[in-house]
């Protein structure tokens, strides 16, 4: 029972965060925001020493190990990066 | 089948597919040979892995992987519940990353082959650069297959599927902070024990007073976790990266983790040292000694499903060489990585005294894990 109210929150959950992500994309297509940081302003950023996963194959070979030995897993980003100045 | 390979092929696909994901921009071409290894506690698991990402035309880049598992195993569980044991297990990838304006699709192919157990997932993602490239953000669904045998039992098939919904978001605060916030769900339905592994339960009749009997997980579960990242730029030209992680599971494990990094560039060298905390709650279905034979509906005794807490500490160094290319080569470096584990588990006992049945001391494990790699950019 708990198992099963758990699902049914974990969908909403989802759902929900599905349905804000896409509104924000929306958003992106018809919003008129300034950039913050303008490009000539993300040198720092460019360094490869802030990059998130500089190094692919070790980054999910220690994930892998973690995984091994933790009863968790997930939401350690295999998606990274994202400053578009590379 | 070891414990590795179940739980993180779908992670492998995931990076290999996803880890492009900066939306605007392919992933660099590169290669990587790496060899791995990790000893500790009775297990030595040690190989290659190796790299390649090659852009095709300016929209298109592929990713192949190869990695390879070798293990030999006389853990805790196994030499005092089974036999030691040696097998190997190789893992091919595949991905596809297509850029189309501020948009990146990526497709990923992961099949993993054991003895004793088959996994196959495939990955699919999308990302999208936004608010002029301070924002990105993923979306990602991977399916995994995996068929379970016994190396014993020829006629043993078991079947698990997963799927796994990936949500995540990139975010540039201001020119020196990057931060990332990443959920995940992940669905299990299936056979999800070890098909080896026993629980022991109190047991009169015998001289050490107990007895072992075969795990009995659920069928199903479902994972919840949310990682948040931030990469500072500090102002001598070095990097700080603090994550923390919570994480949440049907089978009432519960978890909080933590990390600090520091990367610090000197000449041609970069070094890292990292400092990682886990804390977790037990699997309502363990215990390290039940009252009786077939006492719950459920039963393991899978160390990794009791409470625990882990500390690693790491550190790595990198030294960069062809600066002014070779040949095809743009750049290339070594980087040289060690990882300390240590893992106090809070109700799993070491059985291999003599000590009445729940008396004996809890079980710590001290492992190392040893990284070096060769990266060429091209």
């Amino acid at each position: 029972m708990r198992q099963a109210w758990r699902m049914d929150m974990n969908t909403s959950k989802f759902s929900r965060m599905l349905l804000a992500m896409a509104v924000l994309a929306s958003l992106s297509a018809c919003s008129g925001i300034e950039p913050w940081v303008k490009p000539y302003e993300r040198d720092r950023l460019a360094d490869p020493i802030m990059f998130l996963d500089g190094d692919p194959v070790s980054t999910a070979y220690i994930q892998h190990v973690f995984e091994a030995r933790e009863g968790a897993r997930g939401g350690e980003g295999a998606a990274g990066g994202g400053c578009g100045c590379n | 089948m070891h414990c590795y390979s179940k739980k993180t092929i779908l992670l492998l696909a995931l990076l290999l597919g996803g880890q492009s994901a900066v939306a605007g921009v392919l992933p660099d071409d590169r290669t990587d040979f790496l060899y791995h290894r990790y000893e500790g506690g009775g297990v030595l698991i040690d190989g290659p892995s190796v790299l390649v990402r090659k852009k095709v035309g300016k929209s298109v880049s592929f990713v192949g992987n190869y990695y390879v598992d070798s293990v030999s195993s006389a853990s805790i569980d196994v030499v005092t519940t089974a036999s030691p044991y040696s097998e190997e297990r190789k893992q091919h990838s595949l991905g596809m990353d297509y850029l189309r304006g501020n948009t990146t699709m990526t497709l990923g192919y992961t099949s993993s082959v054991e003895s004793d157990f088959d996994a196959t997932t495939y990955s699919i993602g999308i990302s999208q650069d936004m608010f002029g490239d301070l924002t990105t953000l993923s979306l990602s669904y991977a399916y995994g297959d995996d068929i379970v045998g016994r190396s014993d039992d020829p006629l043993f098939e078991r079947e698990n599927t997963r799927q796994h919904y990936g949500v995540g978001l990139t975010q540039i605060l201001t020119r020196n902070l990057i931060t990332s916030l990443n959920f995940e769900t992940i669905t299990d339905e299936g056979f999800l024990n070890n098909p080896y592994r026993s629980v022991r339960y109190l047991d009169s009749s015998t001289p050490i007073g107990y007895s072992f009997e075969p795990e009995l997980y659920p069928g199903t579960r479902t994972t919840n976790a949310i990682g948040l990242r931030a990469r500072y730029y500090l102002p001598w030209r070095a990097a700080l990266q603090t994550e923390y992680r919570f994480f949440d599971d049907t089978w009432d494990i519960r978890s909080h983790t933590a990390a600090i990094s520091y990367t610090h560039p000197w000449r041609d060298f970069t070094f890292e040292v990292k400092y990682r905390w886990h804390d977790q709650t037990g699997a309502h279905f363990f215990s390290d000694l039940f009252d009786r034979a077939e006492a719950t509906t459920f039963r393991g005794r899978d160390k990794e499903l009791s409470p625990l807490t882990s500390q690693t500490v790491k550190m790595s160094a990198a030294y960069e060489f062809l600066d002014d290319g070779w040949s095809f080569l743009d750049r290339g470096s070594v980087t040289l990585a060690v990882d300390l584990l240590h893992v106090d588990y809070h109700d799993f006992r070491d059985i291999r005294g003599s000590e009445p049945p729940g008396t004996e001391l809890l079980y710590q494990l001290d492992a190392y894990v040893f990284q070096l790699f060769f990266s060429f950019w091209y």
